[in-house]
């Protein structure tokens, strides 16, 4: 869903009492603009996010998130359009007035500080606050897992630790929010997953409010909240992880998030759709004359033999078989459909019994008629 | 909503449920720092960015109008190109300029093949000794471009030591003009050809060798057009630099007249500035206008070597080794002999009859031409010109290069200090010099007190050297990562806190490099100074130059060797300096112990 609605403005919004916003404002960007000479980076741009949550942008390479991301920061300022944080506008405040911390791609550690001289950067220079200074650093690599490094410098220990790090330096000063601009991106898989799932813990944990940056969907869906993914400097759409796998609003985001099989069809009534030479029952409503089908791979059912008067049953021949461990991924040509290769997720029983040396390979794929979308 | 972090889960709960911020406030004082308002930080960049511009206007821009106003007017004001056209329609003003291209010409021819031999030899094969092969190479940058050609004098001139050898023929002329240039602009040729053979992806020379080619084609098809720009770029600086420099012709130049001599007799001579403007706009245009196709070029090449490339590593090969050394040597023992001659001669009592040793031509304060006065001048002046110029050049480059300028105001002018910047390098020294003349010797100027005095010759200095030194500022700049004034604004850090403690200590080796090219280009310039210097002013090259008009030929040698003994002095103290601080200050280059 696509939040164009504009309850309140943002002059309002910035004016407002701040106990009565309502909570899903708590960093609001509306119909943001950016434009670079004729590309247009963000076209019209609104996204409310709620206090305490994770949101993930999502897309690929050259669709705005970052330019999205880098505006809220004020590191690139905005065409047109207002962005308010915790009620107030921000729009046209430089980044040091904003109130955020921020993670880089490149951790942007400073190498000739240690981490405590690092992680003390942005907090008060005070003589009278050293004491509480200090205790706010141990605090805070202690948070991280750094407790003993503290007069280590940046090259010294590895980019995992480093991003750490960075974290810390950004939550030292207690932001009001946390940027982050694809922050795993340089790093391993192996440690990439770890800190992802220790990222989401430590948000949760200080429920503090953060938008993440990324192109990998996999990490989007392990730590988002809701995800907001973009495309041509537009939010295609936004809502949590399972909306967005499941209910998918448009054909690219039924691409971008997860696998699909796609099958050209053409409409015979509002819940009937001609495939090849089958004919398809459809649960949803089909509103174009022509279009394609969607179905993800593990909705796609495969049996060695037919039973009883399945709907939506067709004869395939198997053409090749990954195996996963958890199951087989199956590439299935759909005979009477020319030219479409449907894919399926199978339990290791059903891949060993249609891959083994004397299976037929041929089989029965069902598609059902719930798990079918239409798009144009 | 605030928060603050926490292990201990069973505070944060009930921290939740009073959710309170001023209870927090009470635990402990708010430690995020309050950051700088934004109007703070815009006045900064305008007035730091205005002052570079406005300085660099008044000490680059105006002088070099001004040469262009003289050029066009007369005792009886405007006057058009007549003035222009009558000298260089004058009597043998064009053989002359035909002169200076001749020279410039040969000159080229011979050092950049040299050069390009000499820094192949030190970056793609493994001749041994490299080190001390680029440190003789280097030397000549530490002498005034007058020694060369008092070392030719005491070589090859009238009583030279190898005379016998010439067969009857004079050095002075020609062919001393260019082996004195050859001398001089050998190591800046060599400092350009260097970087651009050092930049060399090996992948390339591996596929080159996995498809057959032989040694001699890869060199045609890979090294050469790599290098190409960098060839280039050496051949203009060579050129250049020979068709202006007035050092060598004054000494060995005969009745050989080149553009840039006289230049300087009819402005230091006979007081003749239209002809002395007209000519410093002669020599400005070939200059400017190589300048400008460099740079050109330079912007086009920049795509050229990714991120990926791999460093080039010679492999084993004794024979091109062996030749290698022999070329490298032998261009090594030309400029050893020059400057050992220079220092030699310096040494002796009375030349060519008494060869014994002696500080006689040392002894300065008995003789003309400033005598210690001059060198202690020129320390002066170089020791301020470093200070100032790497200063004013890291915080220019910075305020250039990461600080980002808003609105239309500070974008325009920080495209005028980066132009302004980049200017000095196009405008040789003598030109630069009659501009000054021009202007601040002016009755009507304000700022005339200023002619003749040290912060004068200081601030035409740093704008002489200006852009060299510009750039290696941006470039080390530009290699830090681009996020650290993003990270330090969003830790509400004001941005000349963190050029303090993060950017001029990463920087730190980069702006020693750019101080010790300041102060050796100080200690040794004479093409704009002698045109500014004021008798308690009077600099060690300018005297150099005035012995030798004296005919104290000695005495100028030894200057010279003092003026070389100062400056390597300087640039081993520098270089110590600098790897003392980088191990007191930079410990975190190393790895964890």
């Amino acid at each position: 869903m696509l939040q164009r609605d504009n309850r309140y403005s943002a002059r309002q919004a910035a004016g407002g009492d701040k106990s009565r916003q309502p909570s899903d404002g708590f960093l609001s960007v509306r119909n943001l603009v950016k434009r670079y000479g004729s590309h247009t980076a963000l076209a019209d741009i609104s996204l409310d996010i709620r206090a305490g949550e994770l949101v993930c942008l999502l897309g690929p390479s050259g669709c705005g998130k970052t330019t999205l991301l880098r505006a809220i920061a004020g590191l690139e300022r905005q065409d047109a359009g207002a962005i308010v944080l915790c009620g107030r506008d921000i729009s046209h405040a430089p980044p040091q007035e904003r109130d955020y911390g921020i993670l880089f791609q490149s951790y942007a550690l400073f190498p000739n500080l240690t981490l405590a001289q690092n992680v003390a950067y942005g907090l008060s220079g005070k003589r009278a606050h050293r004491r509480h200074v200090q205790a706010r650093v141990e605090e805070m690599l202690t948070l991280v897992g750094l407790a003993g490094s503290a007069d280590k410098y940046p090259g010294q220990i590895s980019g995992g630790q480093q991003q750490r790090v960075a974290l810390a330096r950004a939550l030292a000063p207690s932001p009001s929010l946390l940027l982050l601009d694809e922050p795993m991106s340089a790093l391993d898989a192996r440690v990439r997953e770890h800190l992802r799932i220790e990222l989401r813990a430590l948000q949760k944990r200080l429920s503090i409010t953060t938008l993440m940056v990324t192109h990998d969907q996999e990490e989007a869906m392990v730590m988002a909240d809701r995800i907001a993914v973009m495309n041509g400097g537009v939010i295609e759409q936004f809502g949590t992880p399972r909306e967005l796998y499941r209910q998918p609003g448009s054909a690219f985001i039924a691409d971008f998030v997860g696998e699909a099989n796609w099958l050209p069809f053409e409409r015979i009534d509002s819940h009937r759709a001609r495939v090849g030479r089958h004919e398809l029952a459809v649960d949803a409503a089909l509103q174009t004359g022509t279009g394609k089908l969607f179905v993800r791979p593990e909705a796609v059912r495969v049996s060695a033999a037919p039973a009883g008067d399945r709907v939506n049953a067709m004869l395939a021949d198997v053409l090749d078989g990954v195996f996963l461990g958890r199951g087989y991924r199956l590439a299935l040509r759909l005979e009477g459909v020319p030219g479409a290769t449907v894919h399926s997720i199978v339990s290791p029983e059903t891949g060993d019994a249609l891959l083994g040396p004397h299976a037929a390979s041929r089989c029965w794929v069902e598609l059902p008629r719930h798990a079918i979308r239409a798009y144009a | 909503m605030r928060y603050a972090p926490t292990l201990d889960d069973a505070a944060l709960r009930e921290r939740e449920a009073m959710r309170g911020d001023a209870a927090q406030g009470a635990a402990r004082p708010a430690l995020g720092r309050r950051a700088l308002p934004a109007w703070a930080g815009r006045l900064g960049l305008g007035l730091g960015l205005g002052g570079l511009a406005l300085g660099l206007a008044v000490f680059l821009g105006l002088p070099l109008a001004a040469i262009l106003l003289k050029s066009v007017t007369n005792d009886a004001g405007w006057a058009g190109l007549s003035v222009l056209a009558g000298i260089v329609a004058g009597d043998g003003f064009l053989a002359m300029v035909g002169r200076s291209f001749a020279v410039g010409g040969v000159t080229t021819l011979l050092v950049v093949p040299a050069a390009y031999a000499f820094a192949y030899g030190l970056t793609r094969t493994r001749l041994p000794g490299k080190s001390a092969l680029r440190t003789a190479a280097l030397l000549p940058l530490l002498a005034p471009s007058l020694l060369p050609g008092i070392a030719l004098v005491y070589l090859l001139g009238n009583q030279g030591l190898l005379k016998s050898l010439t067969g009857g023929a004079t050095i002075y002329g020609f062919w001393g003009i260019v082996a004195g240039e050859a001398f001089y602009t050998f190591p800046h040729a060599l400092m350009i050809l260097l970087t651009g053979l050092a930049l060399a992806d090996g992948r390339l020379y591996d596929a080159a060798r996995a498809m057959g080619a032989g040694p001699l084609r890869t060199f045609a098809t890979v090294t050469l057009p790599g290098t190409r720009y960098a060839v280039f770029s050496a051949c203009c600086v060579v050129f250049t630099l020979t068709v202006t420099d007035f050092g060598v012709p004054k000494v060995v130049g005969g009745d050989y007249n080149v553009l840039a001599m006289e230049a300087y007799k009819a402005v230091v001579g006979q007081q003749d500035f239209p002809k002395g403007a007209a000519i410093g706009i002669l020599l400005l245009l070939p200059a400017v206008l190589t300048f400008a196709l460099d740079r050109r070029l330079r912007a086009r090449q920049g795509a050229q070597l990714t991120g990926r490339a791999q460093p080039y590593a010679a492999g084993p090969n004794r024979g091109r080794d062996a030749a290698f050394l022999g070329l490298s040597g032998l261009v090594a023992a030309f400029l050893l002999l020059i400057i050992g001659v220079a220092v030699w001669a310096s040494f002796i009592r009375m030349w060519p009859y008494n060869l014994s040793l002696s500080l006689r031509s040392y002894d300065f304060d008995n003789m003309d031409g400033g005598g210690w006065l001059a060198w202690r001048n020129s320390l002066r002046l170089a020791g301020w010109t470093a200070a100032l110029g790497t200063l004013t050049v890291f915080l220019g480059a910075w305020m250039m290069e990461k600080v980002p300028a808003r609105g239309v105001a500070a974008r325009g002018l920080r495209g005028l200090a980066g132009m302004l910047a980049l200017m000095p390098m196009a405008v040789p020294g003598l030109v630069l010099g009659l501009g000054y003349i021009f202007f601040f010797n002016s009755p009507s100027n304000p700022l005339n007190a200023l002619y003749g005095t040290m912060p004068l010759l200081v601030l035409c200095t740093v704008v002489h050297f200006y852009t060299s030194a510009h750039l290696t500022a941006t470039t080390a700049l530009n290699a830090l990562d681009p996020e650290f004034e993003a990270a330090s604004a969003s830790l509400k850090v004001p941005r000349l806190v963190t050029f303090f403690r993060v950017t001029l200590p990463m920087c730190l080796p980069a702006a020693l490099d750019v101080a010790r090219y300041l102060f050796v280009s100080a200690m040794t310039t004479v093409s704009a100074v002698v045109f500014l210097y004021s008798p308690p002013t009077v600099l060690a090259a300018v005297a150099v130059l005035n012995m030798d008009d004296a005919g104290f030929i000695g005495p100028a040698a030894a200057m010279c060797t003092v003026i070389m003994a100062s400056s390597a002095a300087a640039a081993l103290l520098l270089h110590l300096a600098s790897r003392a601080l980088v191990a007191r200050t930079q410990a975190w280059r190393r790895p964890a112990a």
